[in-house]
């Protein structure tokens, strides 16, 4: 079989892949080890395999691995920071967000997108963020007043994009 | 209700929260074996057909595949795919493959190769002659004479009529119903519809088998019954039990749908047969039709009342389909009957059903188990009722509704699939769900005086009364087992199964309270057939119940071995002593929890260690009242659900936070069974709309504000008062919404879901009486605001 070498960064670590040029980037993602990207359908639907690329977010079922050739991924794996979790993976434990635990990864990383994107998002901006995550447990409203409480709380100088 | 305890009744987090939030490996799929195959199975392209010839020469001769299994080359014995307590009052008309298929998506042979992409190539490769019979794909027709019989083969068994395509059959009677309907001043009488739904658990199912060192089959899988699958599989492979292992990995969802033993038997038939690990995982396809769904009904319900509105007499009568195999069938349609009818007082009850089988996707196990059917025709008439007779809706529930101290005489006739055990409710808050309920979405005043936006888009509110059960009188069972460590920490394992609804941290909670130990103190496995105790598993609202029964008692039985210990360290008698922030204490002096696991482990030599099982012989109905204000626009007949309160009666809350999201999750479902979902099938029996985009679940921006109202009760059968929360809020969705319909358009619909084409056609035909009432042949294409009294 045909491979190709893939270089790319992975939760902040120069990263060379071989892959075959058909490889999906969700399959590449779980053979490397990173399980915290889900297979739910994959057609793009249900949002579970979302990772994020150069900080947004994608269904990794949808795109060759090729097509990553050189960008930055996030995966739910490298949202914490190293013992520490990400105030949004604080948020989901304590406000009772998770539930089964499949779809939250995908969650958490389209949240994390909008959060860095926006410093006080409205309901309705969680809820359109959060609008490609098939979640069959929770009903939703638990993890939309999650990331609401975690933009409640933040410092405004750690968005700096938004300011500017 | 003031709560004196440390553990109970708090928001604590999931004890396998920080594991999902992070990604780490938790799931079937989480784990690479060296040399794994990937399992695949051939579907049926037809709804029912006999195979004269199979030939999978080309198949195994491709490069990579490892096995290639026909109905030749395995066992053949009769089974159900239900995993519910041995004897299962399930029929056992399936085999692990068999020469005739039954469905579009029946197995006709399964593959183990290399790659994915080889498996896929390999049934390719598999050249079937079949010869197709004519299908059964209306449950209508199912009985009727010189209908195809679809299960004609002869080593089925418990199958009630096997010529008629009859599943099950029930009949059951309390007091007189015809005598009762000479009694009412008015009858009501109307058919209902449901729909096939599908669980859509986001994880789909999967397994992976191997054999361990010894040879013995380990069966990593999705399953809400460890157990049961560890039996089933035992039983189709022809094992011994002792050489099966099932383990039960964290769960991407269940709800009924894998209380199944639904790949874990073939999946295994391939691991014995390449003697290495095979994976099999369905495709978000394949879970659409080759998994379960919920039993789509036909129901007649018919109810005597006074002109008081009180209900003299209640007969529902039923016509399920099971599909083609009858997993679950009479048991699911017995509920149906016997947790819906009796929700009302009625001295007089019928309840008759008939489950066909059809060739169509199986129905099984779903959240809720035949109630959110039998609520949909009860309480949808029950809103009927009261508006012909001019009555509340909430006052006509008030007045018929079961309560504290009533004996339920209907479960004593009908349980799981054979007599039950009678019902007594020993907790019930009803009228605090209907109050509080009523209270949040502002019942009063929006009944009265509607807010319509414009001219053509009409808001309306309706409700709905539901129970359901906690646990399988006196079949359900679990057991624990709990043993102390030198840090003064406890190994709590049980069978029980946590499907993601969070049964390991509620457990751990009753442990942690019962030791007077922070939760942190429990370390839970659960779900391992070689290591935990016994449990049936997670379904029928039994896992906070009997498995937490079962933690109680063990723990209970621990705590006493820890104070007799504690008793001669610190010199107090045991009565004086109390356990509490992982100490032991006696007046003026204490021990922690530490130094008393380390003299016991190192001095005594004694482990701490205490199992307990446990069973009831009743099962306490939780309560729900359902409150849905919807906005209606009558141009389009789309339907908006603006907000949505449940109260729903749980007995204690052990973690108020995750019964909440227990009761979201299952309103969240019952939206979709209202409104969207239905998986369709074309004339031959093939899906329709076997993926997402098609088939329509609720995300965030379709959702209603939700308004949540644990009300809490004392049951006197429930560890620390508990009852059972996860199902009963699904039950009440459907009606309140239809009901909120009626009252927002003055139209009833009375199938599921509710489409905006339904609504349409009913405001047009509406209009159509209202304008051939009034001589007038004039057409109304576009309706003005309706107010007809049906």
């Amino acid at each position: 079989m045909k491979t190709m070498e893939l270089h790319l960064t992975v939760n902040g670590q120069p990263t060379t892949w071989t892959i075959a040029p058909g490889d999906l980037l969700l399959d590449v993602l779980r053979r490397e080890g990173y399980f915290g990207v889900k297979r739910g359908c994959e057609k793009g639907e249900c949002g579970a395999c979302t990772v994020l690329v150069n900080g947004k977010p994608v269904n990794s079922c949808l795109l060759f691995a090729a097509h990553v050739e050189g960008e930055k991924l996030l995966t739910i794996e490298g949202v914490g920071h190293g013992d520490t979790l990400d105030p949004l993976q604080e948020a989901f434990l304590d406000h009772g967000s998770v539930q089964c635990g499949f779809c939250s990864g995908g969650m958490i990383l389209s949240a994390k997108s909008l959060l860095d994107r926006r410093l006080n998002p409205s309901e309705a901006e969680v809820r359109d963020a959060l609008a490609g995550h098939y979640c069959r447990c929770t009903g939703y409203r638990k993890p939309v007043e999650a990331v609401l409480d975690v933009a409640r709380r933040r410092k405004p100088e750690i968005i700096p994009e938004e300011a500017a | 209700m003031p709560t004196e305890h440390a553990t109970i009744g708090q928001n604590l987090r999931k004890v396998d929260g920080v594991r999902l939030v992070t990604g780490s490996p938790a799931f079937t799929d989480d784990i690479h074996l060296p040399g794994m195959l990937y399992g695949k199975i051939l579907p049926s392209p037809h709804a029912h057909a006999r195979i004269r010839r199979i030939d999978t020469r080309k198949a195994k001769a491709l490069a990579g595949v490892h096995a290639v299994l026909t109905y030749k080359d395995v066992p053949r014995v009769a089974h159900t795919t239900a995993g519910q307590a041995w004897p299962e009052p399930s029929p056992y008309d399936t085999y692990l493959l068999d020469s005739k298929v039954r469905f579009v998506g029946d197995r006709v042979a399964a593959v183990a190769a290399e790659s994915r992409v080889i498996a896929e190539e390999a049934l390719r490769l598999i050249e079937v002659d079949y010869e197709v019979l004519p299908a059964v794909l209306d449950m209508e027709q199912a009985m009727a004479a010189g209908a195809p019989v679809i299960h004609d083969e002869s080593d089925a068994r418990n199958i009630y009529d096997a010529s008629h395509n009859i599943a099950g059959y029930i009949l059951r009677e309390i007091g007189d119903v015809e005598e009762g309907f000479r009694e009412a001043h008015y009858l009501f009488e109307r058919e209902f519809r449901t729909q096939r739904q599908q669980h859509c658990s986001l994880e789909p199912h999967i397994s992976i088998c191997w054999l361990d060192g010894d040879g013995r089959l380990v069966v990593r899988s999705s399953t809400q019954v460890p157990f049961h699958c560890r039996r089933q599989v035992a039983q189709i492979l022809q094992l011994p039990v002792s050489r099966v292992h099932v383990i039960k990995p964290r769960i991407g969802g269940g709800f009924g749908g894998k209380q199944e033993m639904l790949l874990e038997d073939i999946c295994g038939a391939l691991a014995l047969a390449t003697r290495k690990p095979v994976k099999i995982e369905f495709t978000r396809e394949e879970e659409f039709y080759m998994a379960r769904s919920r039993h789509p009904q036909i129901l007649w319900m018919k109810m005597g009342v006074k002109r008081d509105g009180t209900i003299v007499a209640s007969d529902l009568k039923v016509l399920a389909t099971t599909g083609a195999y009858g997993s679950h069938a009479t048991t699911v349609q017995g509920n149906t009957g016997s947790k819906v009818l009796p929700l009302y007082r009625a001295p007089h009850m019928r309840f008759e059903c008939h489950v066909v089988y059809t060739n169509e996707p199986v129905a099984g196990a779903f959240r809720g188990y035949g109630c959110p059917q039998g609520f949909f025709a009860q309480e949808t008439l029950m809103d009927e009722i009261a508006h012909q007779l001019g009555i509340d809706p909430i006052e006509l529930r008030r007045k018929n509704a079961i309560r504290l101290g009533d004996l339920d005489r209907l479960s004593a006739q009908l349980g799981e699939g054979r007599e039950g055990l009678p019902r007594v409710v020993r907790s019930c808050g009803l009228p605090e769900c209907l109050e509080r309920g009523a209270a949040a979405i502002g019942w009063q005043l929006k009944r009265k005086r509607r807010l319509d936006l414009h001219d053509h888009v009409k808001r309306g509110m309706g409700m709905a009364c539901s129970m359901q059960g906690s646990g399988i009188a006196g079949i359900d069972w679990a057991s624990a087992f709990l043993k102390m460590n030198e840090d003064g920490s406890f190994c709590l394992q049980v069978g029980a199964s946590d499907v993601g609804a969070g049964a390991d941290t509620v457990l751990s909670q009753i442990a942690a309270e019962t030791l007077g130990v922070t939760l942190d103190k429990i370390v839970i496995t659960s779900g391992d057939t070689d290591i935990t105790p016994f449990d049936v598993g997670a379904y029928a609202s039994s896992t906070t119940i009997i498995s937490g029964g079962a933690v109680k008692k063990a723990a209970e039985k621990v705590r006493t071995q820890v104070l007799t210990l504690a008793s001669r360290m610190l010199d107090a008698p045991v009565e004086c002593l109390s356990c509490a922030d992982n100490r032991i204490a006696a007046p003026g002096k204490s021990i922690s929890m530490t130094d008393l696991a380390l003299h016991a482990l190192y001095q005594e030599k004694v482990q701490i260690m205490d199992g307990a099982s446990h069973f009831n012989t009743d099962s306490p109905p939780p309560f729900c009242a359902t409150f849905a204000e919807v906005e209606v626009d009558t141009q389009s007949g789309r339907v908006r659900v603006l907000h949505l309160a449940t109260a729903v009666d749980l007995g204690v809350a052990i973690n108020p936070m995750q019964a909440e999201g227990q009761v979201e999750g299952a309103v969240t479902q019952g939206l979709g069974f209202a409104l969207t979902e239905e998986l369709l099938l074309d004339r031959d029996g093939r899906p329709v709309n076997p993926n997402f985009l098609d088939y329509k679940i609720f995300t965030t921006t379709d959702m209603p504000k939700l308004t949540t109202i644990l009300v809490e009760t004392e049951e006197p059968l429930g560890p620390y008062g508990a009852k059972s929360v996860s199902e009963v809020p699904i039950n009440g969705v459907a009606p309140a919404i239809a009901n909120a319909i009626f009252h927002a358009v003055g139209v009833r619909l009375r199938k599921l879901p509710i489409r905006p084409e339904d609504v349409l056609r009913a405001l047009c035909e509406q209009q159509e009486a209202i304008v051939g009432q009034t001589g007038s042949l004039r057409r109304v294409v576009n309706p003005p605001t309706p107010r007809v009294t049906l």
